[in-house]
Protein backbone atom coordinates (compact mmCIF):
# COMPACT_ATOMS: atom_id res chain seq x y z
CA UNK A 1 0.00 0.00 0.00
CA UNK A 2 2.89 2.42 1.12
CA UNK A 3 4.73 1.67 -2.39
CA UNK A 4 1.73 2.80 -3.97
CA UNK A 5 0.83 5.74 -2.41
CA UNK A 6 4.74 6.34 -3.03
CA UNK A 7 4.42 5.74 -6.71
CA UNK A 8 0.95 6.76 -7.38
CA UNK A 9 1.90 9.37 -10.20
CA UNK A 10 4.28 7.29 -11.78
CA UNK A 11 1.79 4.64 -11.67
CA UNK A 12 -0.52 6.48 -13.39
CA UNK A 13 1.44 7.58 -15.98
CA UNK A 14 2.44 4.08 -16.87
CA UNK A 15 -0.87 2.64 -16.88
CA UNK A 16 -2.45 5.13 -19.31
CA UNK A 17 0.47 4.62 -21.45
CA UNK A 18 -0.10 0.96 -21.10
CA UNK A 19 -4.31 1.63 -21.41
CA UNK A 20 -3.70 3.65 -24.40
CA UNK A 21 -2.20 0.66 -26.19
CA UNK A 22 -5.18 -1.76 -24.97
CA UNK A 23 -7.49 0.73 -25.83
CA UNK A 24 -6.28 0.67 -29.50
CA UNK A 25 -6.60 -2.73 -30.13
CA UNK A 26 -9.45 -3.48 -27.71
CA UNK A 27 -11.81 -1.21 -30.78
CA UNK A 28 -11.36 -4.06 -32.94
CA UNK A 29 -12.72 -6.46 -31.43
CA UNK A 30 -15.73 -4.20 -30.66
CA UNK A 31 -16.17 -3.34 -34.23
CA UNK A 32 -16.61 -6.54 -35.39
CA UNK A 33 -18.39 -7.58 -32.25
CA UNK A 34 -20.81 -4.65 -32.78
CA UNK A 35 -21.45 -5.78 -36.38
CA UNK A 36 -21.07 -9.40 -36.02
CA UNK A 37 -21.71 -10.51 -32.77
CA UNK A 38 -18.34 -12.54 -33.20
CA UNK A 39 -15.44 -12.56 -30.85
CA UNK A 40 -12.68 -12.20 -33.78
CA UNK A 41 -9.54 -13.76 -31.47
CA UNK A 42 -7.26 -13.34 -34.92
CA UNK A 43 -7.08 -9.83 -33.55
CA UNK A 44 -4.41 -10.49 -31.37
CA UNK A 45 -2.41 -11.94 -34.72
CA UNK A 46 -3.47 -8.58 -36.70
CA UNK A 47 -1.93 -6.36 -34.33
CA UNK A 48 1.28 -8.93 -34.17
CA UNK A 49 1.61 -8.37 -38.28
CA UNK A 50 1.45 -4.68 -37.33
CA UNK A 51 4.44 -4.81 -35.55
CA UNK A 52 6.46 -6.42 -37.82
CA UNK A 53 5.11 -4.32 -40.44
CA UNK A 54 6.99 -1.64 -38.37
CA UNK A 55 9.82 -2.97 -37.69
CA UNK A 56 9.98 -4.16 -42.00
CA UNK A 57 9.72 -0.49 -42.57
CA UNK A 58 12.29 1.00 -40.24
CA UNK A 59 15.02 -1.95 -41.43
CA UNK A 60 14.13 -1.11 -45.19
CA UNK A 61 15.06 2.86 -44.75
CA UNK A 62 18.35 1.24 -42.94
CA UNK A 63 17.65 1.52 -39.38
CA UNK A 64 18.96 -1.74 -36.62
CA UNK A 65 18.92 -2.17 -33.61
CA UNK A 66 22.12 -0.43 -32.73
CA UNK A 67 20.93 3.00 -34.87
CA UNK A 68 21.27 6.06 -33.13
CA UNK A 69 18.73 8.78 -34.25
CA UNK A 70 19.84 12.10 -33.05
CA UNK A 71 17.28 14.58 -35.31
CA UNK A 72 14.00 15.23 -34.18
CA UNK A 73 12.75 15.71 -37.58
CA UNK A 74 14.52 12.41 -38.70
CA UNK A 75 12.59 10.60 -36.12
CA UNK A 76 9.13 12.25 -37.20
CA UNK A 77 9.95 11.15 -40.72
CA UNK A 78 10.56 7.17 -39.50
CA UNK A 79 7.90 7.27 -37.35
CA UNK A 80 5.09 8.51 -39.93
CA UNK A 81 6.93 5.85 -42.87
CA UNK A 82 6.44 3.17 -39.94
CA UNK A 83 3.16 3.87 -38.74
CA UNK A 84 1.84 3.57 -42.05
CA UNK A 85 3.67 0.40 -42.52
CA UNK A 86 1.92 -1.14 -39.25
CA UNK A 87 -1.30 0.07 -40.27
CA UNK A 88 -1.63 -0.63 -43.80
CA UNK A 89 -0.22 -4.33 -42.52
CA UNK A 90 -3.06 -4.66 -39.57
CA UNK A 91 -5.53 -3.52 -42.18
CA UNK A 92 -4.38 -5.89 -45.58
CA UNK A 93 -4.28 -8.98 -42.87
CA UNK A 94 -7.58 -8.04 -41.26
CA UNK A 95 -9.40 -7.63 -44.34
CA UNK A 96 -8.23 -10.92 -45.61
CA UNK A 97 -8.95 -12.57 -42.71
CA UNK A 98 -12.60 -11.88 -42.97
CA UNK A 99 -12.40 -12.62 -46.78
CA UNK A 100 -10.74 -15.83 -46.51
CA UNK A 101 -12.02 -17.55 -42.86
CA UNK A 102 -15.44 -15.45 -42.57
CA UNK A 103 -17.49 -15.12 -45.28
CA UNK A 104 -16.96 -18.31 -46.73
CA UNK A 105 -18.93 -19.43 -43.37
CA UNK A 106 -21.52 -16.39 -43.28
CA UNK A 107 -22.58 -17.43 -46.81
CA UNK A 108 -23.36 -20.98 -46.10
CA UNK A 109 -25.16 -19.49 -42.72
CA UNK A 110 -22.33 -21.41 -40.02
CA UNK A 111 -23.35 -21.56 -36.66
CA UNK A 112 -21.99 -19.25 -34.45
CA UNK A 113 -19.27 -21.65 -32.60
CA UNK A 114 -17.94 -22.62 -36.26
CA UNK A 115 -17.11 -19.08 -36.58
CA UNK A 116 -15.18 -19.44 -32.96
CA UNK A 117 -13.39 -22.01 -33.98
CA UNK A 118 -12.40 -20.63 -37.16
CA UNK A 119 -11.07 -17.45 -35.21
CA UNK A 120 -8.81 -19.27 -33.24
CA UNK A 121 -7.57 -21.76 -36.03
CA UNK A 122 -7.08 -18.16 -37.81
CA UNK A 123 -5.10 -17.04 -34.58
CA UNK A 124 -2.57 -19.99 -34.47
CA UNK A 125 -2.25 -20.19 -38.07
CA UNK A 126 -0.73 -17.00 -38.48
CA UNK A 127 1.10 -16.96 -34.77
CA UNK A 128 3.04 -20.01 -35.93
CA UNK A 129 3.40 -19.35 -39.42
CA UNK A 130 5.43 -16.27 -38.38
CA UNK A 131 7.24 -18.37 -35.56
CA UNK A 132 8.60 -20.62 -39.15
CA UNK A 133 9.06 -17.89 -40.83
CA UNK A 134 10.99 -15.80 -38.27
CA UNK A 135 11.95 -17.95 -35.57
CA UNK A 136 10.55 -17.67 -32.02
CA UNK A 137 13.49 -15.05 -30.84
CA UNK A 138 12.68 -11.66 -29.75
CA UNK A 139 13.37 -9.07 -32.50
CA UNK A 140 14.66 -5.77 -31.72
CA UNK A 141 13.20 -2.75 -32.84
CA UNK A 142 15.87 0.01 -33.59
CA UNK A 143 15.28 2.85 -30.95
CA UNK A 144 13.80 5.73 -33.02
CA UNK A 145 12.59 8.00 -29.90
CA UNK A 146 15.25 7.58 -26.74
CA UNK A 147 13.11 8.66 -24.07
CA UNK A 148 13.60 11.94 -22.39
CA UNK A 149 11.54 13.13 -19.46
CA UNK A 150 9.67 16.24 -20.83
CA UNK A 151 7.96 17.39 -17.62
CA UNK A 152 6.32 16.53 -14.06
CA UNK A 153 3.31 15.16 -13.43
CA UNK A 154 2.96 15.73 -9.78
CA UNK A 155 6.44 13.55 -8.94
CA UNK A 156 5.70 11.29 -11.70
CA UNK A 157 8.56 12.09 -15.06
CA UNK A 158 6.60 11.63 -18.18
CA UNK A 159 8.62 11.22 -21.48
CA UNK A 160 8.57 12.56 -24.45
CA UNK A 161 7.14 8.58 -25.39
CA UNK A 162 4.36 8.65 -23.16
CA UNK A 163 3.37 11.79 -24.37
CA UNK A 164 3.13 10.51 -28.03
CA UNK A 165 1.54 7.18 -27.16
CA UNK A 166 -1.06 9.29 -25.04
CA UNK A 167 -2.13 11.67 -28.12
CA UNK A 168 -1.63 8.91 -30.80
CA UNK A 169 -4.43 6.77 -29.12
CA UNK A 170 -6.87 9.34 -28.22
CA UNK A 171 -6.41 11.00 -31.57
CA UNK A 172 -6.96 7.91 -33.47
CA UNK A 173 -10.09 6.83 -31.70
CA UNK A 174 -11.70 10.69 -32.04
CA UNK A 175 -11.02 10.22 -35.62
CA UNK A 176 -12.75 7.06 -35.48
CA UNK A 177 -15.62 8.19 -33.72
CA UNK A 178 -16.16 11.41 -35.29
CA UNK A 179 -15.83 8.64 -39.20
CA UNK A 180 -18.46 6.64 -37.49
CA UNK A 181 -20.97 9.47 -36.19
CA UNK A 182 -20.60 12.30 -39.55
CA UNK A 183 -20.14 10.03 -42.67
CA UNK A 184 -21.82 7.76 -44.66
CA UNK A 185 -19.83 4.63 -45.14
CA UNK A 186 -20.07 5.27 -40.81
CA UNK A 187 -23.84 5.54 -40.57
CA UNK A 188 -23.59 2.37 -43.02
CA UNK A 189 -21.58 0.36 -39.98
CA UNK A 190 -23.84 2.06 -37.78
CA UNK A 191 -26.72 1.07 -39.24
CA UNK A 192 -25.67 -2.95 -39.86
CA UNK A 193 -24.95 -3.38 -36.18
CA UNK A 194 -28.41 -1.71 -34.65
CA UNK A 195 -30.36 -4.09 -37.14
CA UNK A 196 -28.93 -5.53 -40.38
CA UNK A 197 -32.01 -6.55 -42.45
CA UNK A 198 -32.90 -3.06 -42.01
CA UNK A 199 -29.23 -1.34 -43.00
CA UNK A 200 -30.09 -4.06 -46.30
CA UNK A 201 -33.37 -2.57 -46.58
CA UNK A 202 -31.96 1.21 -46.80
CA UNK A 203 -29.39 0.14 -49.74
CA UNK A 204 -26.11 -0.84 -47.50
CA UNK A 205 -23.90 -3.46 -48.84
CA UNK A 206 -23.46 -5.36 -45.77
CA UNK A 207 -20.04 -7.53 -46.80
CA UNK A 208 -18.85 -4.14 -48.14
CA UNK A 209 -19.72 -2.70 -44.05
CA UNK A 210 -17.94 -5.43 -42.55
CA UNK A 211 -14.64 -5.55 -44.92
CA UNK A 212 -14.71 -1.64 -43.88
CA UNK A 213 -15.02 -2.90 -40.13
CA UNK A 214 -12.30 -5.53 -40.25
CA UNK A 215 -9.89 -2.91 -42.16
CA UNK A 216 -11.00 -0.02 -39.14
CA UNK A 217 -9.96 -2.40 -36.62
CA UNK A 218 -6.93 -3.55 -38.62
CA UNK A 219 -5.70 0.19 -38.88
CA UNK A 220 -6.19 0.39 -35.30
CA UNK A 221 -4.49 -2.43 -34.40
CA UNK A 222 -1.34 -1.14 -36.50
CA UNK A 223 -1.69 2.25 -34.95
CA UNK A 224 -1.30 0.13 -31.65
CA UNK A 225 1.56 -2.29 -33.11
CA UNK A 226 4.39 0.89 -33.74
CA UNK A 227 3.82 2.24 -30.03
CA UNK A 228 3.79 -1.39 -28.72
CA UNK A 229 7.31 -1.34 -31.08
CA UNK A 230 8.44 1.61 -29.74
CA UNK A 231 7.91 1.63 -26.01
CA UNK A 232 8.61 -2.43 -25.44
CA UNK A 233 11.19 -2.21 -28.51
CA UNK A 234 11.34 -6.37 -29.41
CA UNK A 235 8.44 -7.98 -31.24
CA UNK A 236 7.75 -11.91 -31.87
CA UNK A 237 5.44 -14.29 -33.20
CA UNK A 238 3.39 -14.57 -30.39
CA UNK A 239 3.06 -10.53 -29.45
CA UNK A 240 -0.30 -10.75 -29.60
CA UNK A 241 -1.56 -13.44 -27.38
CA UNK A 242 -1.42 -11.58 -24.00
CA UNK A 243 -2.06 -7.82 -25.51
CA UNK A 244 -5.05 -9.48 -27.24
CA UNK A 245 -6.03 -11.33 -24.03
CA UNK A 246 -5.72 -7.68 -22.42
CA UNK A 247 -7.30 -5.69 -25.09
CA UNK A 248 -10.14 -8.28 -25.25
CA UNK A 249 -10.60 -7.86 -21.45
CA UNK A 250 -10.75 -4.01 -22.09
CA UNK A 251 -13.46 -4.55 -24.50
CA UNK A 252 -15.36 -6.39 -22.30
CA UNK A 253 -14.86 -4.41 -19.31
CA UNK A 254 -16.00 -0.82 -21.00
CA UNK A 255 -18.71 -2.73 -23.19
CA UNK A 256 -18.24 -4.59 -26.12
CA UNK A 257 -19.60 -3.29 -29.49
CA UNK A 258 -18.83 0.22 -27.65
CA UNK A 259 -15.94 2.24 -29.08
CA UNK A 260 -15.78 4.81 -26.20
CA UNK A 261 -16.42 1.90 -24.35
CA UNK A 262 -12.67 0.17 -25.87
CA UNK A 263 -11.14 3.51 -24.05
CA UNK A 264 -12.55 3.69 -21.14
CA UNK A 265 -11.28 -0.14 -20.94
CA UNK A 266 -8.41 0.47 -22.00
CA UNK A 267 -7.34 2.96 -19.86
CA UNK A 268 -8.83 1.79 -16.53
CA UNK A 269 -7.37 -2.16 -16.97
CA UNK A 270 -3.90 -0.17 -17.47
CA UNK A 271 -4.82 1.84 -14.53
CA UNK A 272 -5.76 -1.18 -12.36
CA UNK A 273 -3.28 -3.39 -13.58
CA UNK A 274 -0.34 -1.09 -12.33
CA UNK A 275 -2.18 0.49 -8.87
CA UNK A 276 -2.96 -4.02 -8.27
CA UNK A 277 0.90 -4.99 -8.89
CA UNK A 278 1.44 -2.11 -6.77
CA UNK A 279 -0.13 -3.09 -3.72
CA UNK A 280 0.07 -7.36 -3.99
CA UNK A 281 3.33 -7.68 -6.25
CA UNK A 282 3.83 -7.29 -9.70
CA UNK A 283 3.47 -11.21 -10.51
CA UNK A 284 0.01 -11.05 -9.49
CA UNK A 285 -0.33 -8.22 -12.27
CA UNK A 286 -2.40 -10.10 -14.49
CA UNK A 287 -4.99 -11.77 -11.83
CA UNK A 288 -5.33 -8.23 -10.50
CA UNK A 289 -6.51 -7.08 -14.08
CA UNK A 290 -8.79 -10.03 -14.09
CA UNK A 291 -10.03 -9.88 -10.82
CA UNK A 292 -11.37 -6.57 -12.00
CA UNK A 293 -12.88 -8.00 -14.38
CA UNK A 294 -14.91 -10.45 -13.05
CA UNK A 295 -16.23 -7.98 -10.59
CA UNK A 296 -17.11 -5.21 -12.43
CA UNK A 297 -19.29 -7.93 -14.71
CA UNK A 298 -20.83 -9.16 -11.67
CA UNK A 299 -22.45 -5.45 -11.27
CA UNK A 300 -23.05 -4.42 -14.69
CA UNK A 301 -23.03 -7.23 -16.91
CA UNK A 302 -22.41 -5.47 -20.08
CA UNK A 303 -19.52 -3.33 -19.13
CA UNK A 304 -19.05 0.45 -17.62
CA UNK A 305 -20.72 1.60 -20.32
CA UNK A 306 -22.88 -1.42 -21.50
CA UNK A 307 -24.37 0.16 -24.85
CA UNK A 308 -23.38 -1.33 -28.26
CA UNK A 309 -21.76 0.16 -31.46
CA UNK A 310 -25.29 0.63 -32.70
CA UNK A 311 -26.88 1.79 -29.79
CA UNK A 312 -23.66 4.25 -28.70
CA UNK A 313 -26.21 7.65 -29.02
CA UNK A 314 -23.43 10.06 -29.77
CA UNK B 1 -45.83 -4.81 -65.13
CA UNK B 2 -44.08 -2.81 -62.90
CA UNK B 3 -43.27 -5.60 -60.72
CA UNK B 4 -44.09 -9.29 -62.17
CA UNK B 5 -43.39 -12.34 -59.41
CA UNK B 6 -44.08 -15.67 -61.06
CA UNK B 7 -44.91 -18.54 -59.34
CA UNK B 8 -42.17 -18.31 -56.66
CA UNK B 9 -40.90 -21.15 -54.28
CA UNK B 10 -39.76 -20.01 -50.74
CA UNK B 11 -37.85 -22.54 -48.29
CA UNK B 12 -37.47 -22.08 -44.31
CA UNK B 13 -35.11 -24.97 -44.06
CA UNK B 14 -37.14 -27.91 -44.69
CA UNK B 15 -40.66 -26.00 -44.59
CA UNK B 16 -42.22 -24.55 -47.33
CA UNK B 17 -43.13 -20.75 -47.16
CA UNK B 18 -44.50 -19.59 -50.54
CA UNK B 19 -45.81 -22.11 -53.11
CA UNK B 20 -46.07 -21.02 -56.59
CA UNK B 21 -47.03 -17.35 -55.56
CA UNK B 22 -47.85 -15.39 -58.98
CA UNK B 23 -48.92 -11.67 -58.21
CA UNK B 24 -48.25 -8.39 -60.35
CA UNK B 25 -48.04 -5.16 -59.53
CA UNK B 26 -48.62 -2.51 -62.36
CA UNK B 27 -47.29 1.51 -62.37
CA UNK B 28 -49.14 3.91 -59.97
CA UNK B 29 -51.40 1.24 -58.37
CA UNK B 30 -52.16 0.31 -54.72
CA UNK B 31 -52.13 -3.75 -54.94
CA UNK B 32 -53.13 -5.30 -51.15
CA UNK B 33 -52.24 -8.26 -50.14
CA UNK B 34 -54.40 -10.11 -46.79
CA UNK B 35 -54.40 -13.20 -45.27
CA UNK B 36 -54.32 -14.84 -41.70
CA UNK B 37 -51.17 -14.69 -39.68
CA UNK B 38 -48.04 -16.89 -40.93
CA UNK B 39 -49.63 -16.97 -44.34
CA UNK B 40 -46.57 -16.30 -46.22
CA UNK B 41 -47.51 -12.47 -46.98
CA UNK B 42 -44.01 -10.97 -45.22
CA UNK B 43 -41.87 -13.74 -46.42
CA UNK B 44 -43.01 -12.47 -50.06
CA UNK B 45 -41.98 -9.56 -49.35
CA UNK B 46 -38.77 -10.27 -47.41
CA UNK B 47 -38.16 -12.22 -51.11
CA UNK B 48 -39.22 -9.41 -53.21
CA UNK B 49 -36.64 -7.15 -51.22
CA UNK B 50 -33.75 -9.79 -51.25
CA UNK B 51 -33.55 -10.60 -47.40
CA UNK B 52 -34.89 -14.36 -48.61
CA UNK B 53 -33.54 -16.56 -51.00
CA UNK B 54 -35.89 -17.92 -53.80
CA UNK B 55 -35.77 -21.95 -54.87
CA UNK B 56 -38.01 -21.72 -57.67
CA UNK B 57 -39.86 -18.65 -59.48
CA UNK B 58 -38.57 -15.54 -60.88
CA UNK B 59 -39.36 -11.83 -59.95
CA UNK B 60 -39.06 -9.38 -62.89
CA UNK B 61 -38.95 -5.44 -61.82
CA UNK B 62 -39.38 -3.02 -65.06
CA UNK B 63 -38.81 -6.11 -67.47
CA UNK B 64 -35.61 -7.04 -65.77
CA UNK B 65 -35.19 -10.47 -63.74
CA UNK B 66 -33.92 -9.28 -60.23
CA UNK B 67 -34.63 -13.03 -58.75
CA UNK B 68 -31.17 -13.35 -57.26
CA UNK B 69 -30.54 -9.48 -57.10
CA UNK B 70 -28.35 -8.11 -54.27
CA UNK B 71 -30.91 -6.73 -51.45
CA UNK B 72 -28.64 -3.19 -51.73
CA UNK B 73 -29.05 -2.84 -55.27
CA UNK B 74 -32.77 -3.65 -55.56
CA UNK B 75 -33.29 -0.53 -53.34
CA UNK B 76 -31.14 1.37 -55.63
CA UNK B 77 -33.29 -0.09 -58.94
CA UNK B 78 -36.74 1.30 -57.00
CA UNK B 79 -37.91 -0.52 -54.41
CA UNK B 80 -38.19 0.19 -51.26
CA UNK B 81 -39.66 -1.89 -48.06
CA UNK B 82 -41.25 -0.65 -44.17
CA UNK B 83 -40.56 -3.57 -42.97
CA UNK B 84 -42.77 -5.26 -40.26
CA UNK B 85 -42.21 -4.59 -36.61
CA UNK B 86 -40.86 -1.51 -38.25
CA UNK B 87 -36.69 -2.04 -37.98
CA UNK B 88 -36.51 1.66 -36.73
CA UNK B 89 -32.65 2.06 -35.86
CA UNK B 90 -32.86 3.01 -32.51
CA UNK B 91 -29.87 4.66 -31.73
CA UNK B 92 -30.17 7.18 -34.24
CA UNK B 93 -32.25 10.07 -34.23
CA UNK B 94 -35.37 10.41 -36.46
CA UNK B 95 -33.37 13.22 -38.79
CA UNK B 96 -30.34 10.22 -39.34
CA UNK B 97 -33.07 7.57 -39.99
CA UNK B 98 -34.34 9.48 -42.80
CA UNK B 99 -30.73 9.87 -43.80
CA UNK B 100 -30.80 6.14 -43.64
CA UNK B 101 -33.69 5.99 -45.97
CA UNK B 102 -31.29 7.81 -48.59
CA UNK B 103 -28.38 5.84 -48.38
CA UNK B 104 -28.27 4.63 -51.88
CA UNK B 105 -28.51 8.26 -53.45
CA UNK B 106 -26.42 9.86 -55.20
CA UNK B 107 -28.01 13.10 -54.80
CA UNK B 108 -27.80 13.87 -51.15
CA UNK B 109 -26.76 17.43 -51.34
CA UNK B 110 -29.50 18.47 -54.20
CA UNK B 111 -32.81 20.55 -54.16
CA UNK B 112 -34.32 17.27 -54.88
CA UNK B 113 -33.26 15.55 -51.97
CA UNK B 114 -34.74 18.13 -49.74
CA UNK B 115 -37.56 18.27 -51.48
CA UNK B 116 -38.22 14.98 -50.57
CA UNK B 117 -37.22 15.57 -47.39
CA UNK B 118 -39.53 17.83 -47.00
CA UNK B 119 -42.01 15.89 -48.96
CA UNK B 120 -41.87 13.40 -46.00
CA UNK B 121 -42.03 16.36 -43.24
CA UNK B 122 -44.93 16.72 -44.66
CA UNK B 123 -47.07 13.66 -44.71
CA UNK B 124 -45.45 12.79 -40.97
CA UNK B 125 -45.39 16.80 -39.06
CA UNK B 126 -45.12 14.58 -35.85
CA UNK B 127 -41.65 13.44 -36.98
CA UNK B 128 -40.53 17.01 -37.81
CA UNK B 129 -41.36 17.83 -34.58
CA UNK B 130 -39.52 14.87 -32.74
CA UNK B 131 -36.88 15.48 -35.30
CA UNK B 132 -33.44 15.07 -32.62
CA UNK B 133 -35.57 11.87 -30.21
CA UNK B 134 -33.80 8.36 -30.53
CA UNK B 135 -35.71 6.21 -32.81
CA UNK B 136 -36.02 3.73 -29.54
CA UNK B 137 -37.87 6.20 -27.41
CA UNK B 138 -40.89 6.59 -30.18
CA UNK B 139 -44.25 5.92 -29.74
CA UNK B 140 -45.37 2.53 -31.82
CA UNK B 141 -47.36 4.92 -34.29
CA UNK B 142 -44.29 7.69 -34.84
CA UNK B 143 -42.09 4.77 -35.42
CA UNK B 144 -44.46 3.46 -38.07
CA UNK B 145 -44.68 7.18 -39.80
CA UNK B 146 -40.72 6.61 -39.28
CA UNK B 147 -40.77 3.58 -40.90
CA UNK B 148 -43.08 4.58 -44.08
CA UNK B 149 -41.24 8.22 -43.92
CA UNK B 150 -37.44 6.26 -44.49
CA UNK B 151 -38.60 4.05 -46.61
CA UNK B 152 -39.87 6.99 -49.08
CA UNK B 153 -36.68 8.81 -48.57
CA UNK B 154 -35.00 6.44 -51.26
CA UNK B 155 -37.31 7.84 -53.95
CA UNK B 156 -38.41 4.63 -54.57
CA UNK B 157 -41.19 3.66 -57.85
CA UNK B 158 -42.31 0.63 -55.56
CA UNK B 159 -43.21 1.11 -51.61
CA UNK B 160 -44.01 -2.15 -49.90
CA UNK B 161 -45.42 -2.20 -46.68
CA UNK B 162 -45.67 -4.85 -44.20
CA UNK B 163 -48.74 -4.17 -42.01
CA UNK B 164 -48.36 -0.55 -41.04
CA UNK B 165 -51.46 -0.92 -38.99
CA UNK B 166 -50.04 -3.60 -36.59
CA UNK B 167 -50.56 -2.37 -32.81
CA UNK B 168 -52.13 0.94 -33.66
CA UNK B 169 -55.25 2.77 -32.35
CA UNK B 170 -57.88 3.06 -34.50
CA UNK B 171 -57.98 5.96 -35.37
CA UNK B 172 -54.25 6.31 -35.80
CA UNK B 173 -54.97 3.56 -38.29
CA UNK B 174 -57.40 5.39 -40.38
CA UNK B 175 -54.34 8.03 -41.10
CA UNK B 176 -51.60 5.68 -41.52
CA UNK B 177 -54.43 4.24 -44.38
CA UNK B 178 -54.98 7.80 -45.69
CA UNK B 179 -51.38 8.53 -45.77
CA UNK B 180 -50.75 5.58 -47.74
CA UNK B 181 -53.21 6.81 -50.38
CA UNK B 182 -51.71 10.35 -50.17
CA UNK B 183 -48.22 8.67 -51.39
CA UNK B 184 -49.67 6.55 -54.01
CA UNK B 185 -51.33 9.58 -55.59
CA UNK B 186 -48.27 11.76 -55.26
CA UNK B 187 -47.02 8.52 -57.77
CA UNK B 188 -45.66 5.88 -55.73
CA UNK B 189 -46.91 2.21 -56.38
CA UNK B 190 -47.63 0.89 -53.11
CA UNK B 191 -47.51 -3.28 -52.72
CA UNK B 192 -49.31 -3.39 -49.15
CA UNK B 193 -49.46 -6.57 -46.68
CA UNK B 194 -52.52 -6.68 -44.50
CA UNK B 195 -54.13 -8.10 -41.65
CA UNK B 196 -56.84 -5.41 -41.45
CA UNK B 197 -58.94 -6.27 -44.25
CA UNK B 198 -61.78 -3.93 -44.04
CA UNK B 199 -59.19 -1.10 -44.74
CA UNK B 200 -56.75 -2.61 -46.98
CA UNK B 201 -59.68 -3.71 -49.49
CA UNK B 202 -61.54 -0.55 -49.15
CA UNK B 203 -58.44 1.39 -49.95
CA UNK B 204 -56.74 -0.91 -52.63
CA UNK B 205 -56.99 -0.83 -57.15
CA UNK B 206 -56.32 -4.27 -56.86
CA UNK B 207 -55.76 -7.40 -54.23
CA UNK B 208 -54.59 -11.09 -53.49
CA UNK B 209 -55.55 -13.83 -51.02
CA UNK B 210 -53.08 -15.43 -49.57
CA UNK B 211 -53.28 -18.69 -47.38
CA UNK B 212 -50.54 -20.98 -46.62
CA UNK B 213 -48.42 -20.08 -48.84
CA UNK B 214 -50.40 -19.76 -52.02
CA UNK B 215 -52.63 -16.92 -53.76
CA UNK B 216 -56.06 -18.60 -53.11
CA UNK B 217 -58.26 -15.11 -54.78
CA UNK B 218 -57.63 -12.09 -56.48
CA UNK B 219 -60.04 -9.31 -57.92
CA UNK B 220 -60.54 -5.61 -57.27
CA UNK B 221 -60.48 -4.44 -53.88
CA UNK B 222 -64.34 -4.01 -54.33
CA UNK B 223 -64.81 -7.25 -55.40
CA UNK B 224 -63.20 -9.20 -52.72
CA UNK B 225 -64.98 -6.95 -50.27
CA UNK B 226 -68.08 -8.23 -51.58
CA UNK B 227 -66.79 -11.65 -51.65
CA UNK B 228 -68.98 -14.08 -49.26
CA UNK B 229 -65.90 -16.17 -48.40
CA UNK B 230 -63.66 -13.33 -47.84
CA UNK B 231 -66.62 -11.49 -45.80
CA UNK B 232 -66.41 -14.92 -43.46
CA UNK B 233 -62.78 -15.48 -42.98
CA UNK B 234 -61.46 -11.62 -42.92
CA UNK B 235 -63.87 -9.49 -42.25
CA UNK B 236 -66.01 -10.99 -39.41
CA UNK B 237 -68.92 -10.78 -41.17
CA UNK B 238 -70.98 -14.06 -41.35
Amino acid sequence: MDFLLKNFWELTVTGLTQGSIYALVALGYTLVYGVLRLINFAHSEVFMVGTFGALFALEGMGLNANSDVTSASAAIGYLIVAALAAAAASGVTAVIVERVAYRPLRRRNAPTLVFLITAIGASLAMSEGFAIWRGRDNEAFPTVIDPKTQFKFFDASVSNLDILIFLTAIVMMFSLDTFMRRTRLGRGVRAVAQDPDSAALMGVNKNRVISLTFLLGGIMAGGAAILYGLRFGVTKYDVGFLLGVKAFTAAVLGGIGNLRGALIGGLALGLVENYGSAIVGSQWRDVVAYVTLVVVLMFRPTGILGESLGKARA
Amino acid sequence: MLLEISDLDVYYGRIQALRGVSLSVDDGEIVTLIGANGAGKTTLLRALSGLRAVSRGTVTFEGKDITHERADLRVVHGISQAPEGRGIFPGMNVQENLEMGAYSRKDRKSKAYREDFDRVLGLFPRLAERRRQFGGTLSGGEQQMLTIGRALMSRPKVLLLDEPSMGLAPKLIQQIFTIVEEINQQGTTVLLVEQNAQQALSRAHRAYVMETGSIVKEGTGKALLADPAVKEAYLGVA
